[in-house]
C-alpha cells in the first residue's frame, strides 16, 4: 500500500493544482481545499450487455436494479393487501379465502412491505445511487460485493417467493414470526413455508451486510476534496445512519431466525417450553417464546428508523430544493438523525408492554419511547420552518412532501398514544396498531419514495415525469391512504383486534361493518392508483421532456456530473471539489437563488454566505 | 383549487370527524377510567400539535408560494427558536409521560385483597380456576393435565384440593371485587381481552403472567383472544359475567372443587371394579 500512496501522481497534481488557482483569480487562500489522501480508484468497466447490465459493478446501476426488484416484491406485497381487505370489508367474496390463506396474506405482506420492499429501496435503491453521486465518489468503495449484495437480495426473494408453492404454502405465522406458534401445527406453512422464510431472512442479511459495508465505508473514507461530514446532504446522513443500525439490529434478527429453524428441525428449545398439543405432550422443553421477541425487536424497533431515517434525510432535501431555501437548522438535523438513531436500540421492548415480560420494564421503555418524541419533534418543526418564507414551488414533489408531513405527524402522535406504557394496554393488538404503523412507516416513507422518483428522475433518465400524471398519482394515494389509516384508528377504540379473519359477530362490533367496506374500497383505489407512476415512468421514457443539466436548480454535488445521466465513474476526468454545504439557496447578493457544492469562496466574494 | 385547501381541508375533516365519530370506546367497565383519560389528554396535546403543525404548513403553502421575482430568506439556523422548540416539546412529553407511568404504578401493583383466577389457554379456547376456601390456587403443570386433570394440579399440594375448576368458558366475578387475573398457557401464546375492562396480557407457554382489574358493572361481556395464536384465534371467545354478591355466591356454590372430581373418579373406578367382579 505505502508504494502506491508515494508513487501516486494524480494526488500531487490535484493538490499543487488548488492550491496555486481555482477561483477566477481571486485570493487562492481563501479557496483552499485540503488534498486529497488517497489515490483513486480503479474501476472495472464491463463491456459486454451482462457485465454492463447484469452483473454489473456500478452502483447506480445495482441501485436501479434494487428498486426495480423491491417494487415488484411491493407489488405483490400490494396484491396480498387487496385480497386481505376483500375478506375484512367484504366476507366471503373471494370464495378461495379461508383463515389459512388470509393468514398467509397477511404475514407475506408485512414481511414483504417492511424488509423486501422498503428496507431494499431506501438503503439499496436510493442508497447506491445517491451515495457516489451525493458524496463525489466514482463509485462505491467495494464494486465486486456491491454486486454480490444486490444477487444475493435477488436469491432472498426467490426463496421468499417459493415458499408460495412448496407444499402447506408460505408462513402463517405473522410478520412478528412469535414461536411456539409458527413452528407448530395450527399454523399454517409451519413446515416447508417457515424454513423458507428463515433461509430467506438469513440471506436478505447476508447480502444486506455486503452492501452495507460499502454504503458506510464510501461514506467514511471516499467523500471528495473539501466534502466534510458536516458538508453531505441530509440524505446521505439518513442512509448512513439508517446502515449503522442496520448493521446493528440485523444480526438479531439472523440469530432469531437461524435459533428457530434449529427449534424445528433438530428438536432443540430455544424459544420452546414445555407444550401439549392435541393432548400429548411434545419433545420440547425449557425454552422461553418471550426471547425470541426480544431478539425479534431488537431488530424490529430500528428496522422501523432503517426506514424512517433515509426518508427524513430524503426529504429534508427535497423541501430545502423547492422551498428555494437552506433545510432550516442543518446541524440540529444532523444531531436530529443521529440521536434518533441511538435511542432506537433502547426502546424496542415497547412492543412488548403486554407480552408477559417482566412489567417492570414498562416504566423504562415508556421513558426512552417518549425521549425519542423530542428530536423526532425537532425535525418536523424544522421541515414546516424551512418552508416558511420559502419560496415554494407547488409542484409534484413538493406535495408528497407535504402528504408526509401531514402523514408522519399524524403517525408520530399515536406513536406516543402506544408509547405511553399504561395507554397501550387497551390500545394493543387492536386496529390502532395497524392504523398507527401504516400511516408513520408506510405510507411516510411512501409519501418520500414517491416524491424522491419525481425529483431524482430527471438525473436517472434525464427526462421529467409527466407532472399532469404525478398530481393525479398523488391527490389518489394521499387521500385514499388517508381515508384508509385516519378511521382505522377509531376501529381500535371500539377494541377490534388485529389478525382477525373475520369479526363482526360482536355486538358493539357491527358498526365495524360499514366501515370497513369503506376501508376496503379505498385500498382497491389507492393500490390501483400506483400504476399512473407505471404509465408514467414508461410513458415519459419513450416521449417525455428532455431535463438537461440541474433541472431543479438543486446545490447538490449528484446534479453536477459532466454527462446526464452519468456514466459509469460519475466524474469524467476529475473529481469534483467541495467548498460548502449542500443547501446554498436564496443567498443575500448571489446573482442566482441557489450556489452549488463546488463554487469557490472567491467567486461569490461579495455574498452574505455563511462558512460551513 | 390551491393545493393547500385541500390539506386544509383534510385537517378539518379529521377534526370533524374524531368529534362527531360513531365509533369510539364501549363504555368502561372497570377500574381502569384513568386509561381512557390519559388517551382523551393525549388527544388534546397531541391533537393540538397536529393541528398547530399541520396549519402553519397550510399557511406557508398560500402564503410563501413560488414567485419568479421572490427570493426566500436566508437563515441557516436560529439557535433562540430552536431552544424554545425543544424546551417546549420536552414539557409536553412530559406532561404525558406522567400520569401514564402512575396508572402504570397502578397496574403492576396488585392489591392485597384481588381474588386470584387461573386463566388457561389452549388452542382454541379458555379454563378457568379459583382458589378454594384456604383462599390459594394450587401450583400445576403441563404434563399432569389429563382427562382427570385439566389443569394439571400437582396432587400433592395440599392447596389444591379445593380449588373451584369451572365447567365452562364463562367466568363470573363479583362486581367491585378486584381480581388478579393468572394467565398460563398449554400450547401457544394467547391473550385473554374483554375491551370493556381495558387491561390485558399475553399467556405464555412455560410461565404465569399477570395483571390485575375491579370491574364496576354488573352485566355480560365477551372475552376475545387478541394476541394471533394460529388458524382458530379469531374465533377464540369466551364470557365473563359481572354479579352482585349474592349471585356470584350462588354461582360459586354450585361449582366442583378439585377433590370432588377426585372423588368422583374413584366412585366411577370403584364401581367399574364391582362391576367386573360381578361379571366374573
Amino acid at each position: 500500500m505505502s508504494e502506491e500512496f508515494n508513487d501516486n501522481k494524480t494526488v500531487h497534481a490535484q493538490s499543487s493544482e488548488t492550491i496555486s488557482g481555482g477561483g477566477s483569480g481571486a485570493a487562492p487562500d481563501m479557496d483552499y481545499v485540503r488534498p486529497a489522501e488517497v489515490p483513486e480508484q480503479d474501476l472495472y468497466h464491463g463491456h459486454s450487455f451482462i457485465t454492463k447490465w447484469i452483473f454489473c459493478q456500478d452502483a447506480k446501476v445495482i441501485g436501479v436494479q434494487y428498486f426495480l426488484l423491491a417494487t415488484f416484491t411491493g407489488i405483490i406485497g400490494l396484491i396480498l393487501s387487496w385480497l386481505m381487505r376483500l375478506q375484512l370489508g367484504f366476507p366471503g367474496a373471494a370464495g378461495f379465502m379461508t383463515a389459512e390463506h388470509y393468514y398467509q396474506f397477511v404475514t407475506m405482506h408485512g414481511m414483504i412491505m417492511v424488509v423486501y420492499f422498503l428496507t431494499a429501496l431506501f438503503l439499496g435503491g436510493f442508497g447506491n445511487y445517491l451515495i457516489p453521486l451525493m458524496v463525489g465518489a466514482r463509485d462505491m468503495v467495494f464494486p465486486y460485493l456491491n454486486m454480490v449484495s444486490f444477487w444475493m437480495f435477488f436469491i432472498a426473494v426467490l426463496v421468499l417467493l417459493s415458499s408460495f408453492f412448496v407444499p402447506g404454502g408460505p408462513t402463517g405465522a405473522g410478520w412478528t414470526l412469535y414461536p411456539p406458534q409458527t413452528i407448530l401445527e395450527g399454523t399454517p406453512g409451519s413446515g416447508a413455508g417457515i424454513l423458507l422464510m428463515c433461509l430467506s431472512l438469513i440471506l436478505f442479511v447476508a447480502g444486506f451486510t455486503m452492501g452495507g459495508l460499502n454504503y458506510l465505508i464510501t461514506i467514511l473514507q471516499a467523500r471528495t476534496r473539501g466534502m466534510t461530514l458536516m458538508r453531505m446532504p441530509l440524505t446521505v446522513w439518513g442512509i448512513f445512519t439508517a446502515t449503522v443500525l442496520a448493521m446493528l439490529a440485523f444480526p438479531a434478527l439472523l440469530v432469531g431466525a437461524l435459533m428457530m429453524s434449529l427449534d424445528k428441525v433438530l428438536g432443540t428449545s430455544f424459544f420452546m417450553p414445555t407444550i401439549l398439543k392435541a393432548g400429548e405432550v411434545l419433545e420440547y422443553g425449557g425454552g422461553s417464546p418471550i426471547l425470541f421477541q426480544h431478539l425479534f425487536w431488537f431488530f424490529g424497533h430500528p428496522e422501523v428508523y432503517i426506514v424512517a431515517l433515509p426518508a427524513f434525510g430524503i426529504v429534508s432535501d427535497l423541501i430545502s430544493v423547492h422551498s428555494r431555501k437552506n433545510i432550516f437548522g442543518y446541524r440540529m438535523m444532523v444531531w436530529a438523525i443521529v440521536g434518533i438513531g441511538g435511542l432506537s436500540f433502547f426502546v424496542w421492548a415497547h412492543h412488548m408492554y403486554v407480552s408477559g415480560m417482566n412489567p417492570w420494564f414498562g416504566f423504562f421503555f415508556a421513558t426512552t419511547t417518549l425521549i425519542i418524541a423530542v428530536p423526532t419533534a425537532m425535525k418536523v418543526y424544522n421541515w414546516i420552518l424551512t418552508l416558511w418564507k420559502g419560496n415554494i414551488r407547488m409542484n409534484t414533489v413538493m406535495l408528497w412532501c407535504l402528504g408526509f408531513i401531514v402523514t408522519f405527524v399524524n403517525g408520530g402522535i399515536t406513536g406516543i398514544f402506544l408509547g405511553n406504557v399504561s395507554v397501550d394496554v387497551p390500545l394493543s393488538d387492536t386496529y390502532f396498531v395497524i392504523a398507527h404503523f401504516h400511516m408513520v412507516m408506510g405510507i411516510a416513507p411512501l409519501m418520500v419514495i414517491m416524491g424522491a422518483v419525481y425529483h431524482w428522475f430527471p438525473l436517472v433518465a434525464g427526462k421529467f415525469l409527466d407532472e399532469k400524471l404525478g398530481k393525479w398519482h398523488f391527490w389518489l394515494t394521499f387521500l385514499g391512504a388517508y381515508s384508509i389509516y385516519f378511521p382505522m384508528h377509531y376501529l381500535g377504540f371500539i377494541g377490534v383486534p388485529r389478525r382477525y379473519f373475520e369479526m363482526y359477530d360482536s355486538p358493539y362490533m357491527t358498526s365495524a361493518v360499514g366501515m370497513n367496506e369503506f376501508i376496503s374500497t379505498a385500498a382497491f383505489i389507492v393500490g390501483a392508483a400506483q400504476f399512473i407512476l407505471i404509465y408514467n415512468i414508461i410513458r415519459t421514457l419513450k416521449i417525455g421532456k428532455p431535463s438537461g443539466h440541474n433541472p431543479w436548480k438543486a446545490c447538490s454535488l449528484e446534479w453536477l456530473t459532466p454527462t446526464v445521466p452519468p456514466e459509469h465513474g460519475n466524474w469524467g476526468d476529475r473529481l469534483p471539489v467541495v467548498h460548502r454545504w449542500a443547501y446554498d439557496y436564496s443567498v443575500p447578493g448571489a446573482k442566482e437563488d441557489f450556489i452549488v457544492q463546488t463554487t469557490a469562496p472567491s467567486e461569490v466574494a461579495n455574498t452574505d454566505v455563511e462558512k460551513t | 383549487m390551491h393545493p393547500g385547501i385541500i390539506f386544509f381541508l383534510v385537517i378539518l375533516g379529521s377534526v370533524l370527524f374524531h368529534i362527531f365519530t360513531p365509533w369510539y370506546w364501549t363504555d368502561v367497565a372497570s377500574n381502569w377510567g384513568g386509561m381512557d383519560d390519559t388517551i382523551t389528554l393525549t388527544f388534546w396535546i397531541g391533537g393540538g400539535v397536529f393541528i398547530a403543525v399541520c396549519l402553519f404548513m397550510v399557511y406557508c403553502v398560500f402564503k410563501f408560494s413560488y414567485k419568479e421575482e421572490r427570493r426566500a430568506e436566508y437563515k441557516p439556523e436560529d439557535k433562540k427558536l430552536e431552544k424554545i422548540l425543544t424546551w417546549a416539546t420536552t414539557i409536553g412529553v412530559v406532561a404525558l409521560l406522567a400520569p401514564g407511568l402512575v396508572i402504570w404504578n397502578n397496574y403492576v401493583n396488585v392489591p392485597k385483597n384481588a381474588i386470584e383466577v387461573d386463566v388457561m389457554a389452549w388452542q382454541w379456547g379458555w379454563q378457568y380456576r379459583l382458589p378454594g376456601k384456604d383462599g390459594k390456587l394450587g401450583t400445576t403443570q403441563v404434563v399432569n393435565i389429563n382427562e382427570n386433570n385439566p389443569f394439571g394440579i400437582n396432587s400433592d399440594d395440599p392447596y389444591g384440593k379445593d380449588d373451584v375448576m369451572i365447567q365452562s368458558d364463562v367466568l363470573n366475578l363479583e362486581n367491585n371485587k378486584p381480581v388478579k387475573i393468572l394467565l398460563r398457557s398449554v400450547d401457544v401464546l394467547h391473550n385473554w381481552y374483554v375491551p370493556q375492562f381495558r387491561a390485558k396480557m399475553d399467556a405464555v407457554p412455560g410461565i404465569v403472567t399477570y395483571y390485575w382489574f375491579e370491574p364496576n358493572k354488573v352485566g355480560e361481556y365477551e372475552v376475545l383472544c387478541v394476541e394471533y395464536c394460529g388458524v382458530g384465534h379469531y374465533a377464540m371467545r369466551g364470557g365473563v359475567i359481572v354479579q352482585n354478591d349474592q349471585d356470584y355466591k350462588n354461582w360459586l356454590e354450585q361449582q366442583e372443587t378439585f377433590s370432588d372430581l377426585i372423588a368422583k373418579q374413584q366412585n366411577t373406578e370403584f364401581d367399574k371394579k364391582k362391576l367386573a367382579k360381578k361379571i366374573n
